[in-house]
């Protein structure tokens, strides 16, 4: 899958870790929620930047207590029609105030970029049947929104919702 | 006996596939599966049509064959082939019938009564 | 009436030409069905049985005369020259084809309408009492709110792929005219013993099939709170909601599988993070919608009450019109009328391009140019002065628009049924024709009195039949329609669901069924009793056996 952000698509530098793989030595790696629980100890003390994919029927608050280890999280829509893990990012960047790379994996798809990114997504694991051409053309498409607190993240787009006002 | 039948895309109207792999908005243009085998291949084609962008939503539909025209079995379709039983003057029926209504000399309110078109159905019992 | 400023105007337009560009794609191939089915059905687009739907927004059932003429314009140009009135204060066009829509949805953002959230797992149309600003004992004009939920939740990004619909409905009276307590979340203006406006918060109403009565969760939500309330009900039911089975999708299974207390816990625990963390509704905005909705400049009416009751003698019809179709307006010298959609043997909501255009006219003439839709498919003009209700009744008149019967028998709410539907099960209006020409006597139905029928032609309940005085279902059994009966419903501030009397009947069956329980009440009722109020002293009984008894 290639990977879009700032507008562009850009080299994954992140290995996904399975529960019975081998923690690599260094690298940036993501692991499970489960196995972030379990290993937190070992994993904090490896070189490389660490990330996490989170089912997208957790409780987002559960990562309050690692939220200061993470560099990235991932979260899933296993359907772009399952729209979960629109608020498990608003609740992510909004109230754990996470920084850092929040990704969205799965059935991504270009149309609902925006929302995406309002939300606080700031990477996007694409669909190669939709370039990132696609994706900024739409994102300029709608240049208001009503919802003044949910702003795009910086780098999606140069004109995406440049004004809001309501609540 | 089997038909299949899915709505084009540019304007949703009910259509079926012909025997030369066409779309038809006549029911009788339509080609019949008179065994399992032939319904397995109109579904294939089904499936192949539904990813394209010409028609939407296909499926298989039960026929038969009364005085030599085609027609749907489940008063659902019959309705698809027709149109509203309500406004004879609107959808396939109206085509039929010509723009005055369901039958020729018919008033547009006697239209909008159902016994009249329930006279189509009666086959099906409603 | 609200009027869009530069912002909402060049929203609806970048809307339009952003599904104008999803709409091409599609046609060329570029997006699958499976990708562009969620993206019409936000821009309100269906695709039914015999073509396209396009279902447009008419927020809180509020219209203008100007607005009106472009429906039947649209209807004309794109469509069959008629439009269909809904229980949710939208109308809909039942041709319109796929590559006509852009251009059909540009037009009415010419006159600040759109099709936005008419359809999908979003926040839908935000709906009102149609009676709003002209009610009497109304606490505040709900339409200020309405409108302020309208906007708040157009391409929300957090909420635009939730479980499944999610309807809002907002009054500010006591009686409910909106069927509040049967959305998702329902509204009621009240005020405090401060004298501060807040909000009932009533959580998990829905027909369909598993009909619920909505939970009141909040006694006073104090206006500032309101966004950031909404926001923290529809994320807990976002994140927790059920999305295993799309009959347990709504958030009234949530309520009802999680508890009311677990879910009002959860609400105001997400409420009170977001209270710190988003602004509250700022007054100014508020204040900004809120002018829209004063009140017109009344004039003071020379009314000559005798001159009335004369032309109420010399014509029987006009005094038969007027006691069916008045409804006591706030202001002195002005009434409330509601304009039918139900002829008699009629489509009940159908309008067709002359009457869309004949009523706004009326509506210029009669009624400050405003017109409001009711979820149970008529029309109502809020501003008529008494002394003119005799010209509007002749304007109404030669429009078929006339008919006595509002809140009668032949009044009936019906979806439109496998007519049109790609859901249904059965057909709708046929059985509302027949009843309507069952009961085509007026002087009867004046008689009968009160009486709700109301009609599904699925289990989806858009007919609302489970808050019916006579609720009928249309199912199938072995390739063929049969209706199922319910009774004791109620749709308003005492919402009740009805319950099923017995077994079903055939289409003419149904229509004698109806004829057998209307008897019976007219039997059995005492002095000055609805319907509604037999039934609820006698119970069910005596209709079964009306009914059954000799089957």
């Amino acid at each position: 899958m290639p990977l879009l952000k700032d507008g562009r698509i850009v080299e994954d530098h992140w290995q996904f870790i399975g529960d019975d793989d081998d923690i690599p030595v260094q690298g940036d790696i993501v692991v499970s929620f489960e196995r972030l629980k379990n290993s937190i100890e070992i994993l904090v003390m490896r070189k490389g930047y660490l990330g996490v994919r989170l089912d997208n029927d957790a409780d987002a608050h559960d990562l309050a207590p690692y939220i200061n280890n993470l560099a990235l999280i991932a979260l899933e829509f296993p359907a772009f029609t399952d729209g979960r893990a629109y608020s498990q990012a608003r609740l992510i960047t909004t109230q754990l105030n996470f920084t850092g790379e929040l990704r969205a994996t799965g059935n991504v798809l270009a149309d609902q970029g925006v929302f995406m990114s309002r939300c606080g997504f700031d990477a996007f694991e694409i669909d190669e049947h939709q370039p990132p051409h696609l994706w900024l053309s739409l994102a300029n498409a709608m240049s208001l929104a009503y919802q003044k607190g949910y702003r795009a993240r910086a780098g999606f787009s140069p004109r995406a919702v440049v004004a809001s006002r309501v609540g | 006996m089997q038909i299949l039948t899915a709505n084009r895309l540019v304007d949703g109207d009910v259509v079926f596939l012909t025997g030369n792999y066409d779309w038809s908005i006549e029911i009788n243009d339509a080609s019949i599966a008179r065994d399992q085998t032939e319904a397995c291949r109109l579904e294939d084609i089904g499936t192949k049509a539904d990813k394209s962008a010409h028609v939407v939503g296909c499926y298989l539909v039960d026929v038969v064959i009364v005085e030599g025209r085609i027609e749907a079995t489940h008063y659902r379709e019959i309705m698809r082939t027709k149109g509203p039983t309500v406004r004879g003057d609107l959808g396939k029926q109206a085509n039929v019938y010509g723009s005055g209504g369901l039958r020729s000399g018919q008033s547009p309110l006697a239209a909008q009564n159902h016994h009249e078109v329930q006279q189509e159905f009666a086959h099906v019992s409603l | 009436m609200y009027r869009y400023d530069e912002f909402d105007a060049t929203f609806v337009r970048q809307r339009v030409a952003q599904f104008r560009e999803q709409v091409a794609r599609r046609l060329e191939g570029g997006l699958s069905e499976d990708e562009f089915k969620p993206l019409r059905l936000m821009n309100g687009l269906y695709l039914q049985l015999h073509a396209y739907m396009l279902r447009v927004a008419i927020p809180y059932g509020t219209l203008s005369s100007r607005q009106m003429h472009k429906l039947a314009d649209i209807s004309v140009k794109y469509d069959k020259g008629y439009g269909h009135f809904t229980t949710r204060q939208n109308i809909q066009f039942n041709w319109p084809e796929l590559k006509d829509v852009p251009d059909l949805l540009d037009e009415l953002a010419d006159v600040e309408m759109h099709a936005i959230q008419t359809s999908g797992n979003c926040i839908r149309n935000v709906t009102a009492d149609h009676f709003a600003g002209v009610a009497v004992g109304e606490v505040e004009d709900p339409r200020p709110v309405a409108e302020l939920i309208r906007q708040w939740s157009s391409l929300h990004p957090e909420f635009t792929f939730l479980p499944r619909k999610f309807k809002i409905a907002v009054i500010g009276t006591r009686e409910d005219r909106a069927v509040m307590k049967s959305h998702d979340i329902g509204l009621r203006i009240v005020r405090n013993d401060g004298g501060d406006t807040g909000y009932e918060v009533h959580v998990g109403g829905g027909l369909g099939r598993t009909p619920m009565v909505s939970r009141l969760i909040r006694a006073f939500l104090p206006r500032p709170d309101l966004l950031n309330y909404l926001e923290a009900i529809i994320r807990v039911y976002n994140l927790i909601g059920r999305r295993d089975n799309k009959y347990k999708a709504r958030i009234k299974i949530l309520l009802h599988e999680t508890g009311k207390q677990e879910v009002t816990r959860l609400v105001e625990k997400e409420f009170d993070q977001l209270k710190k963390q988003n602004d509250a509704v700022s007054p100014a905005e508020y204040e900004r919608i809120a002018a829209y909705f004063q009140d017109p400049a009344y004039e003071d009416t020379d009314f000559n009450l005798d001159a009335f009751d004369e032309k109420r003698k010399q014509h029987p019809q006009f005094n038969l019109w007027l006691n069916s179709s008045l409804s006591e307006h706030r202001q002195r010298g002005y009434s409330i009328v509601t304009v039918s959609l139900k002829p008699i043997g009629g489509i009940p909501g159908d309008a067709s391009a002359e009457q869309m255009h004949g009523v706004a006219t009326c509506a210029e003439k009669f009624s400050l140019s405003e017109i409001r839709v009711s979820h149970e498919q008529n029309l109502v003009l809020p501003f008529v002065k008494k002394q003119d209700l005799f010209e509007l009744w002749q304007g109404l008149k030669k429009l078929d628009l006339a008919t006595p019967n509002v809140g009668l028998a032949s009044d009936i709410i019906a979806c439109p049924g496998m007519d049109y539907c790609a859901l249904a099960t059965a057909r709708s209006i046929p059985i509302a024709q027949d009843i309507s020409n069952r009961f085509a006597d007026l002087e009867r139905q004046h008689d009968v009195g009160e009486l709700k029928i109301k009609i599904s032609g699925c289990i989806n309940a858009c007919g609302h039949h489970h808050v019916a005085n006579i609720g009928i279902l249309g199912l199938e059994k072995k390739g063929v329609e049969f209706y199922q009966i319910t009774m004791g419903g109620e749709a308003g501030e005492n919402t009740a669901i009805g319950t099923v009397i017995g077994r079903g009947f055939s289409g003419t069956e149904v229509i004698d069924a109806v004829e057998t329980l209307v008897d019976t009440y007219v039997e059995l009722r005492q002095e000055n009793e609805t319907f509604a109020s037999t039934y609820s002293r006698l119970g069910v009984t005596p209709f079964k056996e009306a009914l059954y008894a000799t089957a």
